[in-house]
Formats: structure tokens, C-alpha cells, sequence
């Protein structure tokens, strides 16, 4: 597809190689290998502790000592008179190397570095999290002596201490290989822990003051250098463990002050969204998590590869359960999704698949009481396919079935809409979007294959993002191009209201852009004067990328102007949702004026093709009207127009009008819900049937690039899929669905897959001017990765590492209201208000933001307006300091 | 004289039937099989040799019972006695205390790791200062042992890092229900003996798990009864416990 062939990360491109000799096997890698991987290639392992493919090399453990021999100017090979660090030495042409395989003098060197890596190490391995896979464990039963010659005391740290909720670190098991703050700096950027002190820690602290090395956050009492005297903590002690001299672990952070927005929930400086990802790479059990602490050994687990469900990135995990419950997820391996990485919420938020409120068994509601009942399948199935036959007679069902299905679901949802209940009244989109992204979706995304990859992230010269705001929408694509950028392959330019914290460590910059003008700066752009001719120049570059997000809906005429701009500068335009559905629901057709396989509704050959693939015979044809959107169908069920909804996993607080929808639901006549848990639309169903969470079906979810994610069933649970469901919900109807199964749905899909015909027009939407009317702000908002959303229920350990809610405001907005950072301020919106502190950020005047869904600042519901919209900010009552801490 | 039918070579008792792969093997020096058999077929029974034989030969088979009336016993009585076993026979399991009332095990599962019937189910969790069970950060907060699959091999004591688990010498092990028969930590757990604090409670004053490993800690310590009877005043142990380190405080 693209010309360019993408070098594999790590090698350089070159192909000229460079031979050598290891352990008397000749090898040829290409110029630059480290011995490390020239030995891995001819399946020689080296030992090692802070080598790291991902990471810089660092040779800060010593374990991969070997020896060297290299020829000299008149071509005697001569052996170098040490052992040589292998992870950090590249090879050079006739190279010998004599690992410890052939050389006993690489042998016991590598010997005496783990005897000296174990003489602090404390060997708890009997309570260590990490004991069992651990290579420190591994390497000295491998490559180390039996015994220990060190007889004196060892050196201790007070433990554990919470870095965040979730992540604790020991000291004492720590081999300062530095992995995690490698990782934390040259991957996710944020290093909030890095290397303190300088030697071993010699006794006698006291008299010289000497700061043993360690790992930690910058926290004087943590480091015992804050004067207070030996013995005197001045940090809190947390009240959920104790070390092992029985004390509470330690807290670490707190005398630490920062910006309030840098806080996380509990009050101490902001980790990392991806901070999870330092336990798994440290090499021994240093860094463990909160969550999975002392609850499972790694030989009880069993291991199902599978596929992140909470972003539209794709992310590749592993999931580890143990009797039916998963104790844990770990990041998997895929070098072209996420390498390697995957953000906490990938990682920590799985509780929400099997909390208390599950649904088991399909609800009805009793004649006679009112309340929601268990009954069996086959009552609620036929309760279900009669009144939403009725429904449907009556005035039409509006289907609504939410952005977090599979794609095998979504299309049995699509087909269910139209086939079975005869309505183009389908649409996904649980959130703010209009007409404008419909057709964006039908004309630009739905049908197309993969254009931009994240490969091509990785290789474009310029990224421009549009109402996206990668860190906390699309982990995984922030970490690819934080490493592009850091590579100086890639440069990012983003349309924000300001410079965030991750289009800062993207280094990117910065288009001011209030909220609703984001159109008229694409035009801006296109048109190529001024300020933005740099901009745009660098669009025309070959291979450059326009990311759009799914925010960029609200804004009248913003995708109209982002597929003008790509086709003006030639760049590649992809569309970043941020569920892990929405992706596959265009591309099945759950849009109101799309078919699957991006047919539009309005095309009649599109439509015969379609029943034609459904088997559908001449007197039974697809409705040909394009359907109601989401906002349309929640307003004509509540005013009667539609006599019924179905629908599928919505939350409620998602949707623009939060109020509004519920109370339409709750108006609505005939409700059927196919739900994983009880929300706060269950109350109104009428019949509610239980549907599968990831972990119990099997599946497919489409990255945000189309890159199909196929994933396997976890649990072996009589639960059933969306598809499986609906297809009992058709025959009940008396009609047929054919989406029991995995297989006959891929068979359907495929051959729904090609179509030539015509896709829909673009949107020609005008931008339209804003002006703020005196005294209002206009508001910019979007998620926090990690919020109040349900996805993240029953997981406190994670809610603890979130951003602490703020209202960022400029700084002469502030002084106008007399607030300084941390003081209170009061957003006022049509509904109500939201009271949270300041931060003063640089940014335009008449915009303030706010988080749109943490906790206490949901703003659908307690503002009742979204992105764009106008509210008015009044001070509040001083901040109170010394917020509860855990 | 039975001693010596007993040793006698099985090839003199060939009134007994042949195995097949003895008939078919080829006969000695190209005899037939009739005439090996003629030749060395010695009687069924020795014959009574004398008159006393003949009178006691049919009673000569009580020979042995009649010996054996002047032997000790060695019939069990068993449901009503119960026979001792050897010191290390491999008997039900049981959760050791540390001598100040915590629990030795840690909860690391490695009872459960070596286990090869797969019989011992372990969870661990987090000691808190509200609720310490044993020295150090982590204890043992589920502990089952499923005896229908336990083989008593004892693998799991040897793993045993702490020498928390230990095997007793009860054997009477049989129930009605499967259920009771999976032993949960209460029933593991050694009863408290005497100047025991029962658990949770802080460990030692300024003592580290090293310590109690190491057998530093030899009975309750004033910190810990003192937390025990400000938490729970009615815990039936708090009185020989106190006793337990106010004798220990003197001795220091």
C-alpha cells in the first residue's frame, strides 16, 4: 500500500551486515546490533536485568558481562582485558565474542554480579508478588552460585511505599537496573520516580549524611534527609498494609507541592497514565501493583491472550484469572499495535466485567408490582419479541446499541434493526455527534481499509491532531508518537484551547483554538497564509497525517473542513474514536443512512445488495429512508412518535441532555435492554436480557485504524454474546438472524465486504462564527482517560492514580475573578453548576475547561452543556486544604 | 519341618500344575515330557512316618494356633484403642503459631506450588496495621485442604518456608460429606496453647519477621496485649497472654 517500507524499530535500515563470531558461531547482523541481540539471533542467552529492547541501553546491572575480542590494525584478534557489558556494546567486524557458554572468565563474572546484586536483595521471594517470574529468581538459580558469602547485615528501607494508589515499591528488592525510570522517561514521559542517592548506603547515615542509592519519588521524608531526625517520618502511613516489621507502608508524595491539576485523586503529584507498565518491566518484585498484591502466584494463573476493550487502540493484553475471577492484565506483545506498552486503564480496569450488579438471568417487569423480576429465557425472549413486534407495527422501535460492541455484535445489531424491526432508526453514537460526522463516517470511513497505521505514525514527517487529545483518548497512539517524536522522525502540531500535558510531551505545537473554531482554523490552514503556511507546508509533506477525533462532531463544519484540508495539503485524514465499538459499528452500518460495508441507505443498488446477502426475497426489502439519529430517536420515544427502543450497553451520563435521555427512556413505551450490568436506564426497560462481557465471548473489536483485533473467550460461561441474543430475540419474532456463531457471521461479513459502488457524499457543512456574549465563557471539555466512567467501577486502587479535577482558566480570567490556583471556582451552566479548584493555564480568555465526566464534574448532567458551550463562572468559597488522603 | 517344605526347591513340588512356558520349553536331553515327569515326581504329602504322626495328624494343622495362644496380641482395637503411630507419620495438617500467637504462614503458596494432588488451595492478602495475622507484610487469608485429593506425601511441609505447615499424627480422617472433608484455615489452625494471644495483633515492639523467624520472639509482647485489650477486650486468651509477658517482661 504505501511505498515506503517501515524499518523494524531498533535496527537501522541499512542492510549492510556486519560479521562476527559468538561462541565460535558466525553471525551476521546489521551494523549497530548490540552483542545482546547479535547472541539472541543464533539463540544464545545472555543474562540481563536492565536490557531492555524498548529502552535506551543503560548497562546499569552488569549482569551481561562477556568477553571481547576484536582485531587490531594489523588484524590480530585481541581479547579485551575485562569482561564487557553485551547490552551496551555494538558489534564491529570480526568480532569474537565468548559468552558464558565458552568462556569461565564470562562465567564467573556474571556469577559475581548476581552474588552482588542478591547481598541487599532481601530473598522474601516466599511473599514477593513477582516470586516464580522472576528473572532475578531465574538468572541466580541459573547463573549464580548457590550460596551467599555475605554474612553481615543486610541494608533495609522502610516499605512499601505507595507511589501511587497503585503502584508500590520496595527498596530493598530493588537492583537499581533503572528500567522503570527509563521507561517512565523516554516512553511515557512522565518520571515520576527516578534514581536518588549515590553508593550502597555505608553505616553510619547519621554522621554522613550519605543518601544510599534508591529508586523514589524527590520526598524528603521517604529519603530521610528532612531534619526531622532518624526514625521521625514525616510522610503518612497508609492503613491498607504494613512492612515487614509491622509498621503501615509508607506514602509517598505528600509533602511534595504541585499544581493542583498534577495532582492525581488522592492529593500527591500525577504518576502516569501508563505508569503499569514499570511493574511488569522491573525485572525484580520492586514495583508491584495494589490491586494484584499478595493475591495470586504466577502458577496459578492461567493466561488467555486478548484484546484491551476500553479505547479504540487495540491494545494487546494478557489476561490472568484464576478459578473464574481475573486477578490481573498485562500488557501483550504486538511491535504493530502497542509494542509492548498499554495505558493503566488497559492494564487495572477489569473489575467492571464482574461486579455485584451484573445482570444473570433476563429481567422482566411484573404486571402486577411494577418491579423488574427474574424469569427465564424463553418468558423473556417471547415478552420481548411481542412487544417489540407491536412496537414496531405501531410506530417504529428506535435501536440504540451503544460503541463498545464487537464488530460481530454490531452487525447482528445492524441486521436486527433492519431486517427484524424493519427501521433505519440505528445509531451508535452514545454521545455528542451530528449529522455532519454521519456523513463524514459514511463518506470517509465506513468501507475503507487501513490508509494510516500506526506504522505510518510512526514514519509520517507531520501529525496534526484535531479535537483529539491523544493521551487521554488514545493511549497507544500517544506512545507512538511521543517515540516517533523523540526518534525527530515525526513532528505534531494540535488545535487545543491549550498546551496540555501530552501535547507537551509530544512536543507539540500548540494552534490555540477556542472550542467551535476549530473549522474555521482548518480553513485557515488550507488556505495557507499567514502564521499557518508553515503548517500547511508541512501537510503537503509526503506521508503526513490529519487525526481527527470523535470531539470534532460538535463542531459545525469541522470535519467538512478537516476532509477539505487533506484534500487541499494531500495529507492522510484518519477518524480516532474512543470506544473500542465504535470503529466496527461504522463499518457494519449502525449509523441511521448506512448499510454495512459503507452502503449508503439512499443508494437503491446498495440497499438490493445488501438484501440480497441477507436473503431477504422481493416482497421483503430494506427500509430505504434514512433513519433518526440518536437524539431524534430518544426525542420521539419520549414524545411517543417511536412506540419502543431497544437498547444496548448506553450510559446514560454520556449522552448530551443526560436528563433529557433518561427521562425520554423513561417516557419511551415498549424498552428492551441487552445489558452486561444494571444501569440507570434498567429501571425503565421493560424486559432487560443479559449479555456477555468481553471477557465471557468471543470477538472482534476494530482499532481506530481498522485493524481487525480478534480476541478469544476467557471464561467458559453460559453467557451470551449481543449477536447470539438477538439472534434468539429474531426467532422468537419469528424471523432469522444467523449470528449465532463466530463463523456464520465472518461468513456473512466477508461477503458483505466489497463494495465499488458509491459512498456517500462528503458533509458540506459552513463553519459557523461564535462569539461569546458578555460575561460567558465558552467551555472546553473532553474525557480524562481515567474519570467517573463505568468502565472503571470497582477498581479504587486505579480511581486513586486519576487527575484531580480541575478548572483550568487563563490567567487574566483568574485575576478578573480574584482566584489563584487551588482556589474554588464555580462553573455555571443552563442546569446547574460545577464547583472545582483553579488552575491558571495559559490559554484564550473567553474559554475555561473542565473535565467531562470525573467525579464531580459530570457536566451533561450538572450543566447540561458539552463542548463549545456557554457558561458563566462566578468564585467560590475558599479552597479547604488537607484533603482526605488514602 | 515347615520351615523346610518352605525353602525346599519349587522343582520337588511338581504336583503342581506347569506353567505354559514351561511346557513348551524343549525337554531335557531329547526325553519326553512323561518320562522328566517319572523320573523326579515326589508324593503330594509326605507320608506319616511313625505312629505319633498318625495319631496328631489330624490336629497337626492347629499347630500354629496353638502357638500363636501363647504369642502377644497384635489385633487392634482399633476404634476403641488407638494404636500410636511413629513420630513422623504423615497425619492431618496443621497451621503453626509463632509462640506469640501469629501465624507462621505467609500465605505464599508454596505448600500449594509443591502439592501433586493439587489438594491445597491458598490465597494470600495484606497484613494492615488493623489486622496483623502474622509477621510481616503478608499472611495466609485463605488456607483449604481438600483431603479427598491429599496423598500425605508431605511434599508440601518440606516447601513450607516458615515451618508453618506441619503434618500431626491424627489419621481419622473420614466423613460423611465431601464438604467437611475440604478443611478450611479454622480447622488447620493450631489450637492457641497456653500464654498464646490469638491473632490479629501488632507484632512484637521493634522486632521484623526476621525476628520471629529466627526465634527472637518467645512469647507475647506487652505492645501486643495492650493493643488486644484496647481492640478486643474480650478476647478469651487476653489473660493467660498477659500473664504470658508480664513473666517473660521480669525475666528480663
Amino acid at each position: 500500500m504505501t511505498a515506503t517500507a517501515t524499518p523494524k524499530s531498533g535496527t537501522p535500515a541499512a542492510a549492510e551486515g556486519v560479521n562476527v563470531t559468538i561462541d565460535g558461531v558466525e553471525v551476521s547482523v546489521p551494523k549497530g546490533t548490540l552483542i545482546i541481540r547479535a547472541a539472541e539471533q543464533i539463540g544464545i542467552q545472555i543474562p540481563r536485568f536492565c536490557d531492555h529492547p524498548l529502552l535506551k541501553p543503560a548497562g546499569a546491572c552488569r549482569q551481561c558481562l562477556v568477553m571481547v575480542a576484536t582485531p587490531d590494525r594489523e588484524g590480530n584478534v585481541r581479547e579485551m582485558p575485562k569482561p564487557q557489558a553485551s547490552c551496551t556494546m555494538e558489534v564491529s567486524p570480526g568480532m569474537v565474542v565468548s559468552t558464558q557458554r565458552t568462556s569461565a572468565v564470562a562465567d564467573k563474572a556474571q556469577h559475581g554480579v548476581i552474588e552482588f546484586l542478591l547481598i541487599n536483595h532481601p530473598l522474601d521471594c516466599p511473599v514477593c508478588d513477582k516470586g516464580g517470574e522472576c528473572p532475578l529468581q531465574n538468572q541466580a538459580m541459573s547463573n549464580g552460585n548457590a550460596g551467599s558469602r555475605f554474612t553481615d547485615v543486610k541494608r533495609t528501607y522502610a516499605k512499601p511505599i505507595k507511589i501511587s494508589t497503585e503502584i508500590l515499591l520496595d527498596r530493598d528488592r530493588c537492583i537499581l537496573c533503572q528500567r522503570c525510570t527509563r521507561f517512565q522517561e523516554e516512553i511515557a514521559g512522565d518520571p515520576f520516580i527516578d534514581l536518588q542517592g549515590r553508593g550502597g548506603g555505608a553505616p553510619g547515615g547519621a554522621e554522613h549524611g550519605m543518601l544510599p542509592q534508591q529508586i523514589g519519588r524527590f520526598d524528603e521524608g521517604v529519603l530521610g534527609f528532612s531534619g526531622l531526625g532518624e526514625g521521625v517520618r514525616d510522610v503518612a502511613e497508609t492503613d491498607n498494609m504494613v512492612g515487614p516489621d509491622g509498621d503501615a507502608g509508607l506514602l509517598s508524595g505528600i509533602s511534595y507541592t504541585v499544581g493542583s491539576a498534577e495532582m492525581d485523586a488522592t492529593g500527591r503529584p500525577f504518576s502516569s497514565y501508563f505508569s503499569g507498565n514499570t511493574i511488569q518491566i522491573c525485572p525484580v518484585g520492586a514495583l508491584t501493583s495494589a490491586t494484584y498484591r499478595f493475591r495470586a502466584r504466577p502458577f496459578d494463573l492461567v493466561s488467555v491472550e486478548s484484546i484491551a476493550e476500553h479505547d479504540a487502540c487495540g491494545a494487546a493484553i494478557r489476561i490472568d484469572h484464576r478459578r473464574d475471577v481475573v486477578l490481573r492484565r498485562l500488557a501483550g506483545e504486538d511491535p504493530a499495535v502497542n509494542e509492548e506498552w498499554i495505558t493503566d486503564k488497559d492494564r487495572f480496569a477489569f473489575p467492571w466485567q464482574s461486579l455485584p450488579d451484573t445482570v444473570k438471568t433476563p429481567l422482566v417487569r411484573d404486571e402486577e408490582t411494577g418491579e423488574l423480576v427474574p424469569t427465564s429465557w424463553s418468558e423473556a425472549l417471547a415478552l420481548a419479541a411481542q412487544g417489540l413486534a407491536q412496537a414496531a407495527a405501531d410506530g417504529g422501535v428506535g435501536v440504540l446499541p451503544g460503541g463498545r460492541l464487537t464488530l460481530e455484535d454490531a452487525y447482528a445489531w445492524s441486521k436486527f434493526a433492519r431486517v427484524v424491526l424493519g427501521t433505519n432508526d440505528v445509531d451508535f453514537r452514545a454521545r455528542a455527534a451530528s449529522d455532519e460526522e454521519a456523513e463524514f463516517l459514511g463518506h470517509k470511513v465506513a468501507g475503507s481499509s487501513m490508509d494510516v497505521t500506526y506504522a505510518d505514525l510512526e514514519s509520517a514527517p507531520h501529525v496534526l491532531l484535531v479535537g483529539l487529545e491523544p493521551e487521554d483518548e488514545a493511549g497507544t497512539i500517544f506512545l507512538r508518537l511521543r517515540k516517533s517524536v523523540l526518534a525527530k522522525k515525526t513532528s505534531v502540531t494540535t488545535l487545543a484551547p491549550f498546551a496540555t500535558r501530552g501535547s507537551t510531551k509530544v512536543r507539540a505545537a500548540v494552534v490555540t483554538t477556542a472550542p467551535g473554531t476549530e473549522a474555521s482554523t482548518l480553513a485557515a490552514i488550507a488556505a495557507g497564509g499567514g502564521e499557518l503556511a508553515e503548517l500547511a507546508e508541512a501537510l503537503r509533506a509526503d506521508g503526513a497525517v490529519i487525526l481527527v477525533g470523535e470531539r470534532l462532531a460538535q463542531v459545525p463544519g469541522g470535519l467538512t473542513a478537516a476532509l477539505e484540508l487533506a484534500g487541499a495539503t494531500g495529507a492522510r485524514l484518519a477518524w480516532v474514536p474512543r470506544r473500542a465499538g465504535d470503529r466496527g459499528a461504522v463499518e457494519v452500518g449502525l449509523l441511521p443512512g448506512l448499510l454495512p460495508g459503507g452502503r449508503p441507505v439512499s443508494d437503491a443498488e446498495a440497499r438490493v445488495d445488501v438484501a440480497t446477502a441477507w436473503g431477504l426475497d422481493g416482497d421483503r426489502s430494506l427500509p430505504a429512508e434514512v433513519g433518526r439519529d440518536l437524539a431524534t430517536i430518544l426525542r420521539d420515544a419520549g414524545s411517543g412518535d417511536l412506540a419502543g427502543l431497544l437498547l444496548g450497553g448506553i450510559d446514560v451520563e454520556d449522552l448530551p441532555g443526560a436528563g433529557e435521555a433518561e427521562r425520554a427512556v423513561r417516557e419511551a413505551g415498549f424498552v428492551v435492554q441487552l445489558e452486561v450490568r444494571t444501569s440507570a436506564l434498567t429501571r425503565y426497560a421493560d424486559v432487560v436480557l443479559p449479555v456477555a462481557p468481553p471477557s465471557h465471548k468471543a470477538g472482534t473489536f476494530l482499532t481506530w485504524e481498522s485493524r481487525p483485533r480478534p480476541f478469544g473467550q476467557v471464561f467458559a460461561t453460559s453467557s451470551r454474546s449481543d449477536a447470539q441474543v438477538l439472534d434468539m430475540l429474531a426467532a422468537a419474532m419469528g424471523g432469522a438472524l444467523g449470528t449465532h456463531s463466530l463463523e456464520s457471521v465472518h461468513r456473512e461479513l466477508s461477503e458483505l465486504a466489497a463494495w465499488d459502488g458509491a459512498r456517500q457524499p462528503a458533509p458540506s457543512v459552513p463553519a459557523e462564527a461564535r462569539a461569546a456574549a458578555e460575561g460567558e465563557y465558552t467551555l472546553a471539555t473532553w474525557r480524562l482517560m481515567l474519570d467517573a466512567a463505568r468502565g472503571q467501577d470497582g477498581e479504587p486502587y486505579l480511581a486513586g492514580t486519576a487527575h484531580r479535577p480541575v478548572v483550568r482558566v487563563s490567567a487574566a480570567t483568574a485575576a478578573g475573578l480574584d482566584a489563584a490556583d487551588g482556589d474554588r471556582l464555580t462553573v455555571v451552566g443552563p442546569l446547574g453548576s460545577v464547583t472545582l479548584p483553579v488552575l491558571v493555564t495559559p490559554m484564550p480568555d473567553d474559554v475555561v475547561w473542565l473535565p467531562l465526566h470525573s467525579p464531580g464534574s459530570s457536566l451533561y448532567r450538572m450543566l447540561g452543556v458539552g463542548s463549545g458551550g456557554s457558561v458563566r463562572l462566578e468564585p467560590a468559597a475558599r479552597a479547604t486544604t488537607g484533603e482526605v488522603l488514602r | 519341618m515347615s520351615d523346610e517344605t518352605k525353602k525346599s526347591p519349587p522343582e520337588e513340588e511338581s504336583g503342581q500344575p506347569r506353567t505354559s512356558s514351561e511346557l513348551e520349553q524343549p525337554a531335557r536331553g531329547g526325553q519326553s515330557i512323561d518320562e522328566v515327569k517319572g523320573v523326579h515326581a515326589p508324593d503330594l504329602l509326605p507320608e506319616p512316618k511313625n505312629a505319633v504322626e498318625k495319631f496328631v495328624a489330624p490336629v497337626a494343622g492347629f499347630g500354629v494356633t496353638m502357638a500363636t495362644l501363647f504369642k502377644p496380641v497384635v489385633t487392634e482395637q482399633y476404634p476403641r484403642e488407638k494404636a500410636p503411630v511413629e513420630p513422623r507419620f504423615h497425619g492431618r495438617h496443621q497451621l503453626n503459631r509463632h509462640p506469640d500467637g501469629l501465624e507462621k504462614c505467609i500465605g505464599c503458596e508454596l505448600c500449594a506450588w509443591a502439592c501433586p494432588a493439587d489438594a491445597i488451595f491458598v490465597e494470600g492478602a495484606n497484613n494492615t496495621p488493623e489486622a496483623q495475622y502474622s509477621p510481616g507484610e503478608r499472611y495466609g487469608a485463605v488456607y483449604q485442604i481438600n483431603y479427598l485429593r491429599c496423598i500425605f506425601c508431605g511434599l508440601c511441609i518440606e516447601a513450607c518456608p516458615t515451618r508453618a505447615l506441619t503434618m500431626t499424627n491424627e489419621f481419622e480422617l473420614a466423613d460423611q460429606t465431601r464438604e467437611k472433608l475440604i478443611f478450611t484455615k479454622d480447622d488447620l489452625l493450631a489450637p492457641l496453647r497456653e500464654g498464646m494471644l490469638a491473632a490479629p495483633h501488632p507484632m512484637a515492639e521493634g522486632t521484623t519477621d526476621g525476628s520471629y523467624y529466627r526465634g527472637e520472639v518467645t512469647g507475647p509482647a506487652r505492645n501486643s496485649v495492650e493493643w488486644v485489650r484496647e481492640n478486643r477486650p474480650d478476647e478469651p486468651s487476653l489473660d493467660s497472654a498477659a500473664a504470658a509477658a508480664e513473666r517473660s517482661g521480669a525475666t528480663k
